[in-house]
């Protein structure tokens, strides 16, 4: 694989992560990581539209009239969804049940959106079907990641296998009902984001403000 | 795309090499995304229906024999379906009527239209289900001729969703068998815990009416010990689920009650009896 398309997939894992360094689609990282077999249809959903919506906006970049590009992409995103949500309940019924209204809400999942403008509208089909790819891919590091802590901590299994037995079935792990809430992967992410900032400092951003430093000669 | 549109490249041609921010290319743009668009989803939708309906039933059907005991491990859903009836019951009268084909009939299309339906006075609606269907589908288990259970779908509001359930009663129309809600959107771990099977197993053996003939079985707040009085009416809340609880209690007594399968259950223990 050449040098450029590697960096294109595998910036947005870490150093260019779309829910950590982009803050985009926090909204369906709340939603969908109580368990961990819905936050893996998610991400795989959210890689295949991220991807293909790239492509093809990528393909028509150069015809799309500017005035109303966004339009022409949400059209685009919005078509690929239904297509991914009618083949979710047609093959994985049981797991579309549960995602319910989000796998619909893929179409306003900033990410989607935010590819297609900053990366689709500038660069050829294959890079940016690849850039669509790595930022699925980072934004299902972050998915999975909040969604094992959420689902072992909140309900002691993971992807449904019993891990910690709970109190109420006769074991020892009285489970932390505030996982389950969306709040919690709020919280989740926010620590990830700090860690993550604190390994690589090249994140963090630029004060935006300074606070004025009173000296004590100044105030007398 | 737009490209593909047609196989005359003069045409295209000309269309494409038009300024991009012309009023014409905007609009042939904006109309071909839409056609092309339209029938890439309207084609999906077409080709996957029968699928999706089918998983549909299936699931329904799956519901039905579990909540019957039908099911065994790993058990084909159509085998055991066959052991059961389905009959439409007028919920008014009590009476079973061929009125409608158990085939095609939905409660829930039935309960929206005000030809198949009646409004539930506010003070009565304690399930707050709004409008309640004339007929309902029951589903019967029989053994040797006589029946052995009885399923009958249940729904009302929790917290934030309609739950649809299954309730299932033993043949002496009074102890509940199983309960199972197939249908619902509570808060996962909290609400979401009436799928739990521990605490659905709480509900088997559990006496639905008072020597009055009222329905007395409810989920209260805590836990039942064995010291609770009237324990066997009683099946322990939801931990952090208050209203969920309370849902799950009305809706029971709204479906086991007098608007509800009060005078069809009334009918069978007459016969029985």
């Amino acid at each position: 694989m050449d040098k450029a398309i590697k960096k294109v997939l595998f910036e947005p894992l870490v150093d260019n992560n779309p829910i950590t360094l982009q803050i985009l689609g926090i909204c369906s990282a709340l939603a969908v990581t109580t368990k961990l077999s819905t936050a893996l249809t998610m991400s795989i959903a959210l890689t295949l539209v991220v991807a293909a919506s790239n492509f093809v906006i990528s393909l028509m970049r150069k015809h799309v009239p500017t005035n109303i590009r966004i339009i022409v992409m949400m059209t685009v995103i919005a078509s690929l969804v239904i297509v991914v949500d009618e083949f979710l309940k047609a093959y994985f019924f049981t797991i579309s049940k549960d995602l319910s209204v989000f796998v619909g809400l893929i179409i306003t999942n900033c990410i989607v959106l935010g590819r297609a403008e900053a990366f689709a509208m500038k660069n050829g089909p294959w890079d940016s079907f690849m850039d669509g790819i790595g930022n699925g891919l980072g934004y299902s590091l972050i998915l999975m990641s909040v969604g094992v802590i959420r689902e072992l901590f909140g309900s002691g299994t993971l992807f449904g296998v019993e891990i910690f037995t709970k109190v109420t079935a006769g074991g020892w792990y009285v489970p932390n009902g505030m996982l389950l809430l969306p709040p919690s992967a709020f919280f989740l992410i926010g620590f990830i984001i700090w860690g993550l900032r604190t390994w690589k400092t090249a994140q963090m951003e630029k004060r935006d403000y300074q606070i004025h430093q009173v000296h004590r000669t100044e105030v007398v | 795309m737009p490209k593909s549109d047609t196989n005359n490249p003069s045409w295209l041609q000309k269309v494409l090499s038009l300024p991009n921010d012309s009023i014409q290319k905007t609009l042939i743009v904006a109309v071909g995304i839409c056609l092309v668009c339209s029938v890439v989803v309207a084609g999906t939708t077409v080709v996957l229906k029968p699928i999706q309906s089918a998983n549909k039933a299936l699931d329904f059907k799956r519901n039905v024999v579990e909540v019957a005991g039908l099911l065994p491990e790993g058990g084909n859903v159509d085998e055991a379906f066959k052991q059961v009836e389905i009959r439409v019951v007028d919920l008014d009268t009590g009476e079973y009527t061929d009125a409608v084909d158990p085939a095609t009939f939905s409660q829930t299309e039935a309960a929206k239209n005000p030809a198949t339906s009646e409004v539930v006075p506010a003070d009565e609606d304690i399930a707050k289900i709004k409008r309640r269907s004339k007929y309902a589908l029951v589903y019967l288990v029989k053994e040797d001729g006589k029946l052995k259970t009885l399923i009958l779908p249940v729904h009302g509001y929790g917290l934030w969703s309609t739950l649809y359930g299954l309730l299932a009663l033993d043949s002496d129309f009074d102890t509940v068998k199983n309960l199972k809600f197939y249908q619902h959107a509570e808060t996962p771990g909290l609400g979401g815990e009436v799928e739990n099977p521990k605490w659905r197993a709480l509900w088997v053996g559990k006496k639905v009416y008072d020597d009055k003939g009222e329905v007395k079985l409810s989920v209260i707040k805590g836990s039942v010990t064995p010291d609770t009085p009237d324990a066997q009416y009683k099946v322990d809340g939801l931990s952090g689920s208050t209203l969920t609880s309370r849902g799950v209690s009305n809706l029971v007594h709204y479906w086991l009650g007098e608007n509800g399968f009060g005078p069809f259950l009334e009918r069978l223990r007459s016969q029985r009896g």
